[in-house]
């Protein structure tokens, strides 16, 4: 069961990278990973929805399947993420206004980040259990947290100085070849955990 | 807003504004389903069928839709419209369907469906709207498609399936790498030609994305300014 549980989190944060190997959530992770604080802010964002969002969306679906309405999947489970968001906001910034701070500015954006959809599809789509797919969804956002901070740190360390670079590949062109050899570089982690 | 020609508003998206090689928008999509050509255009058909449906219903609802709870009305009925493309996929497709797996439904969350809902369909007229989705999924499309060719063709050797040179493939391309890596050498390529005219998103950031204005995000940023702002007087 342990075992079992691990192999499903080290699988989604190294092998199975939710940004790297599986283009989920790419816009943000190329739009924030420009300062280290703000990846920080956004990665822990992320886990912190990706969690929440996976411990409400799974008894729904559950309830879904039991009126055999499961197509209504998509519909349901984007109202379910957008209202859940605002709720965590609204609940933030009267309960914990420091956590609120600290996150409170990434999170309406993260209502329309594919990567909190495509965790919660997945997990469904794998037949995982209650305790399983949290483990998984919470991979997923510490697989994308690591993605984006080591990125940034990447990006601030050696992409800030542009006067290296050709022409035509400065700005978007080099981030993406840079995205590109971090990747790889992960594609190394490929058959360790299955 | 000026008046546009029909023609204009149709080859608007289709190069002006490109929305993945100029604007920058729907990225994911577009790296994860261009390994091959088939996946390329599966996708980007659905997106556009997704994209003029939503864009239409939009506009004939836009006086209707009260303005503050937009937003949500819009990703319903993009939604719905997912939902049905999801349906004749699997009847009619199921391959496909299943090459594409979660992005089908993630159409959803492709912030070019969204974006043009905000940006175009919610101020314009029904046909004009139709036109724009038409225009706007076609250069999503052959973007798509361009780049499903290039990945397929040196990955494997093949397009479409048939093999064009023998034995030949360089395992890279097909891997989620060489996405990232054909599309920043596209956008390089694209600066080039066009002595950097083109792209009009400077880099990535939530500046560019269509929903910024109407984003809460917009008034968090301004928030924080003031903060440090704040901040630094003291």
């Amino acid at each position: 069961m342990i075992v079992n549980l691990i192999v499903i989190f080290m699988g989604i944060v190294l092998v199975n990278n939710f940004v790297l190997s599986q283009f989920l959530g790419i816009c943000s992770f190329l739009g924030v990973s420009n300062k280290m604080s703000s990846s920080v802010g956004m990665g822990g964002a992320v886990v912190f929805v990706m969690v929440i969002a996976e411990l409400v969306t799974w008894p729904v679906m559950q309830l879904l399947n039991k009126f055999e309405i499961g197509y209504l999947q998509t519909v349901v489970f984007i109202l379910v993420i957008a209202a859940l968001v605002q709720f965590v906001e609204m609940f933030m910034k009267k309960y914990l206004p420091a956590l609120q701070k600290a996150l409170g500015i990434f999170l309406p954006l993260i209502t329309t980040n594919c990567a909190i959809l495509g965790a919660t599809i997945n997990a469904i789509s794998y037949g995982y259990s209650y305790v399983e797919s949290v483990v998984y969804a919470f991979g997923a956002g510490v697989g994308y947290m690591v993605a984006m901070v080591l990125f940034a740190g990447i990006r601030e360390e050696k992409l800030n100085n542009m006067d290296a670079i050709p022409t035509p590949f400065k700005g978007v062109g080099i981030i993406l070849v840079s995205a590109s050899i971090m990747a790889l570089s992960f594609m190394g982690f490929t058959g360790m955990f299955q | 807003m000026e008046k546009k020609s029909k023609l204009s508003i149709l080859t608007n998206g289709i190069i002006k504004e490109n929305p993945t090689l100029v604007l920058l928008l729907g990225t994911c999509p577009f790296l994860a389903t261009s390994s091959s050509l088939i996946n390329a255009l599966g996708m980007g058909l659905s997106a556009t069928a997704v994209l003029i449906c939503s864009n239409i219903v939009i506009s004939m609802l836009r006086k209707v839709i009260p303005d503050k709870v937009r937003i949500p009305c819009y990703i319903v009925v993009i939604a719905g419209f997912v939902t049905l493309v999801q349906f004749v996929l699997q009847a009619y497709a199921p391959d496909i369907n299943k090459a594409l797996g979660v992005f089908i439904p993630l159409i959803v969350v492709n912030c070019i469906i969204l974006g043009r809902a905000e940006a175009f369909a919610n101020k314009n007229s029904v046909v004009d709207s139709a036109l724009d989705g038409i225009g706007m999924g076609l250069g999503f499309t052959l973007a798509l498609a361009a780049m499903g060719a290039i990945r397929e063709f040196l990955g494997t050797g093949c397009l479409l399936g048939f093999t064009i040179i023998p034995n030949f493939s360089i395992g890279f391309f097909n891997l989620p790498p060489g996405g990232f890596f054909v599309f920043g050498v596209l956008i390089a390529i694209m600066q080039a030609a066009t002595k950097g005219k083109a792209l009009k998103a400077k880099g990535f950031s939530c500046g560019l994305c269509p929903m910024y204005n109407s984003c809460n995000t917009a008034e968090a940023n301004e928030e924080v300014a003031a903060e440090k702002k704040a901040a630094a007087a003291v």
